[in-house]
């Protein structure tokens, strides 16, 4: 058994915390069995190469606690924003442990407790963090096999466990439980060989549809979200800001906002603020400030945006390249040449950037609306000069999140404001401020050459991205020659972006597969096969191949080589290590150019699926998600100036978009969980667009496909 | 400045000693501590900080407290009875109509105020009554159905 493993020489001890990042630990905590993760020896659970982790932190440690009655605490530097972790963490914890999952308790996001993490994102909790979790559940089991094999005095291999009780095989009357093991001692030990995790085979909660376990608080209102909290003293602030980006402030004249009841303004260099015990008084006051700015914007707006990411001088890497472009020009029979646009998104969660902060003694504490406490943390200690042991972040439920909370600014404002004034500083970024201030999903040009033969098959492909990311790039058709060529920032040039950009759902991603899976459909087109059988003849990715039989089976998709008003997309993609494939019916108004989604089906293989419930309504969140950047979202702007900020203006998706909704989820319980919040939104973009195309003849290369470009594509058909 | 507004507030008699022009969502939020309601974007746009005021679902941000001298407010702190989830927040507990939860409350008190109005919508009516209510992270489909499925249990049971 693999509980042979263990080492039954365990020390226990009542005082020292060999190795413990934070001193206030036990202190926290009181008595339990902590056990340490073992990164290095987790990443090969990953399923993953080694370079594709090193975004992971070098000091990754995580901790689970098993208290006196049995509960199982679960440390872990993540943080729910509706993607329900917090939900799926305990299922693996619970089987790994041997314990009833009711009794494994989420302390999340909280940097004095829990284990550091760089940020949630990236679909990496259950994939990544997730392996850390289970090993370190699994050396726990050993750990304590052990102990209760000196105890019992049976040899481990005689004994078994199931709900936190160890038990003696051949007298099961000789037995002790994981809490009477533990019991007001603190044991910390390792295991010099780690047992290996749990086969699936043997999950009793893992695979198993849970609802999501903070449903209650959410639906009474009892969850507390950064906003709700409120401390003794606490004061709402304000902040003045710049009509645009890169404007300069040249004066400013607060005397009338002082003059409102209860106000003070306070200034820290060009942080400038009101703070008062009132929230509707500090939204008067802050309107009162007389400020003059001096303009330096850069000559481009969301029009001509495209045009100057081609002009700029780029750093040009090439990214991956097989065969050779020219040769494979050569023995093309039909050559596409394609451009794609895509703009800038805003996130727009619904809960703003919001942050609490309270400096008691010498200590920054900072509740706050964030994607990365850790991050958080760390921009405190380097802003505000703090040293690391005296700055706490916690999150608490955050009100969503999308890529947008990562890097956390209203948390530093706040604690420069509450050091400020010695008070306990709560600031709620207003919508306004919300579409201004946001790290912006990176508007980008696609541009594609490619070329297939006379039987359609394709033979080469020349992919050009320029100022998006590359995730999602990959060429995935199996093309003898192919070259992928990113074109982005030249160190010490001038800005291209004239704001603040960074992660949006499967950053980049949506750009990507867009780009790829249109090109695909016009090559498809232009050799008269129907475009799901072009994509399995140039396919050789087995997992796609089987994403694309489930979706066109759940679709019940009819082959088709002409358009004629069926309406019909097909695109595909693979993120955050899973494969996804959709479906699309759409109808489209020709006279007014609107489009309206009939359904979508989503095929998806994230290998194993922790809880499938959890699964689906993230695929079904992506899917409804993605109708946005497919249809309205895109952020105005002239220079720096953010046009629209207001859900007036930028519109997000609303209930009368609601498409018909089918998911699959591929059988693959023998395979490592990969990611499951962003895979399923990849596509959206082109299986509407090429969805468009079955429609009505009309090719849309730039998103959002508004009715007005509808309308200015269907002119060229 | 300062004056006495009375009304009902979750079923309670209510008074509050204060300046009648204050949005109605910080009193709440602030002066009452019923922090349920929230706070989206302050411009009547989004519905998260949607409550009940004589039955009809309204947007929070939008009313001063004066406003509410004499009416019947309901926040969702007000819908449970006794401990007991009101059908809509069950159902939407049983759907999995939840993610980030932040749209959340006043979705419930939107589609609460629907059911009052209209007790067995069919599904576009649901959509029509729902529709300016924003979920960011697009948890629609999974609403409906507990918009659905709270109006049977409401027809039949309450």
């Amino acid at each position: 058994m693999k509980k042979e493993t263990t080492n039954n020489q365990a020390e226990l001890r009542t005082d020292k915390n060999h190795g413990m990042e934070r001193r206030d630990f036990f202190k926290i905590l009181g008595g339990g069995i902590f056990i340490f993760f073992r990164p290095w020896n987790a990443l090969d659970l990953t399923g993953q190469q080694a370079g594709q982790s090193k975004s992971l932190p070098k000091d990754y440690n995580a901790f689970l606690r098993i208290a006196e009655d049995g509960t199982v605490t679960c440390f872990t530097g993540k943080i729910e924003m509706g993607q329900g972790i917090i939900t799926s963490l305990p299922q693996m914890m619970a089987d790994e442990l041997n314990v009833p999952l009711e009794k494994v308790k989420m302390v999340m996001g909280d940097t004095d407790l829990c284990p550091y993490d760089q940020g949630t994102w990236g679909s990496l909790s259950t994939r990544v963090f997730g392996p850390y979790m289970r090993a370190a559940a699994a050396e726990a089991r050993g750990v304590l096999l052990g102990i209760a094999s000196a105890q019992l005095g049976v040899p481990v291999s005689q004994l078994d466990v199931k709900d936190g009780m160890i038990t003696d095989t051949k007298n099961p009357k000789n037995s002790v439980s994981y809490a009477q093991l533990t019991k007001g001692k603190k044991i910390e030990k390792f295991l010099d060989v780690k047992p290996p995790v749990e086969d699936y085979t043997k999950f009793n909660y893992v695979g198993k549809s849970y609802n999501h376990s903070d449903a209650i608080p959410k639906v009474t209102g009892e969850a507390k979200y950064t906003g709700d909290m409120k401390l003794p003293g606490m004061v709402f602030a304000r902040i003045l800001r710049p009509p645009s980006h890169g404007a300069k402030l040249k004066s400013v004249d607060y005397s009338a906002a002082e003059k409102i009841a209860g106000t003070k303004v306070v200034r820290d260099g060009d942080l400038i603020a009101v703070i008062n015990e009132n929230h509707d008084r500090a939204d008067e006051a802050i309107v009162k400030i007389k400020a003059e700015y001096s303009f330096d914007e850069m000559p481009v707006n969301d029009k001509t945006i495209f045009e100057w990411m081609l002009k700029a001088d780029s750093s040009v890497n090439i990214v991956r390249s097989n065969g050779d472009i020219e040769a494979g020009r050569q023995v093309s029979d039909k050559v596409f040449d394609s451009e794609f646009h895509d703009p800038y998104l805003a996130h727009t969660a619904i809960e703003t950037h919001t942050a609490l902060a309270r400096l008691e003694g010498d200590k920054m504490t900072v509740w706050a609306s964030t994607q990365s406490p850790f991050g958080l943390r760390d921009g405190i200690v380097r802003e505000l000069g703090f040293p690391v042991e005296k700055v706490r972040v916690i999150a608490p439920f955050v009100g969503g999140g999308f890529g947008g909370k990562g890097e956390s600014q209203q948390g530093i404002e706040a604690a420069k404001l509450a050091k400020l004034t010695g008070k306990p500083v709560m600031l709620v970024w207003t919508r306004n401020e919300e579409f201004f201030l946001d790290t912006f999903h990176p508007a980008g040009v696609v541009k594609i050459k490619s070329g297939i033969d006379k039987s359609g098959l394709i033979k080469f492909w020349d992919y050009n991205l320029y100022y998006s990311g590359t995730r999602g790039s990959d060429t995935l058709y199996d093309v003898p020659n192919s070259k992928t060529t990113h074109y982005g920032q030249k160190s010490g040039g001038a800005p291209i972006h004239p704001f603040g950009t960074g992660a949006w759902r499967a950053p980049n991603n949506n750009t990507n597969t867009f780009a790829r899976e249109v090109q695909i459909d016009i090559m498809a087109r232009a050799a008269g096969i129907d475009p799901l059988e072009f994509r399995l003849k140039n396919l050789k990715d087995e997992k796609l191949i089987a994403c694309l039989k489930a979706v066109a089976d759940k679709f019940g998709y009819k082959p088709g080589k002409s358009t004629g008003g069926r309406g019909i997309g097909i695109a595909l993609g693979t993120d955050a290590g899973s494969w996804v494939a959709h479906m699309a019916e759409v109808k489209v108004d020709k006279n007014t150019g609107k489009v309206q989604v009939i359904r979508i089906a989503c095929a998806q293989d994230m290998g194993l699926c922790v809880n499938p419930e959890g699964a689906i309504i993230q695929m079904e969140g992506c899917i409804m998600m993605g109708l946005g950047y497919s249809l309205t979202e895109e952020v105005l702007f002239e220079g720096g100036n953010i046009q629209n900020r207001g859900f007036d203006s930028y519109t997000i998706p609303h209930f009368s978009w609601l498409p018909k909704i089918d998911t699959v989820i591929l059988e693959r319980k023998d395979k490592p969980p990969q990611g499951g919040g962003e895979p399923a939104i990849i596509a959206i973009g082109a299986v509407i667009a090429n969805a468009i195309f079955d429609a009505t003849g009309a090719r849309l290369f730039r998103l959002p496909m508004t009715p007005a470009r509808v309308l200015e594509a269907l002119k060229k058909v | 400045m300062e004056e006495t507004i009375k009304f009902q507030l979750n079923g309670k008699k209510t008074e509050a000693t204060i300046d009648p022009t204050q949005t109605l969502l910080w009193v709440l939020r602030n002066h009452f501590g019923l922090t349920g309601t929230k706070f989206g974007c302050g411009m009547g746009l989004c519905g998260a900080c949607t409550v009940l005021i004589d039955n009809e679902p309204v947007r929070s941000c939008q009313l001063s407290v004066g406003d509410v001298a004499g009416k019947n407010v309901v926040t969702i702190e007000g819908l449970a009875t006794n401990g007991k989830l009101h059908p809509v927040q069950k159902a939407f507990a049983e759907h999995d109509a939840v993610q980030c939860g932040f749209c959340t409350p006043g979705m419930i008190m939107n589609a609460t105020g629907l059911l009052l109005k209209n007790p067995l919508p069919t599904t576009q009516e649901i959509k029509d009554g729902m529709e300016n209510n924003l979920c960011r992270c697009a948890a629609h489909l999974r609403i409906v159905e507990a918009v659905q499925t709270a109006s049977k249990e409401m027809k039949g049971g309450k």
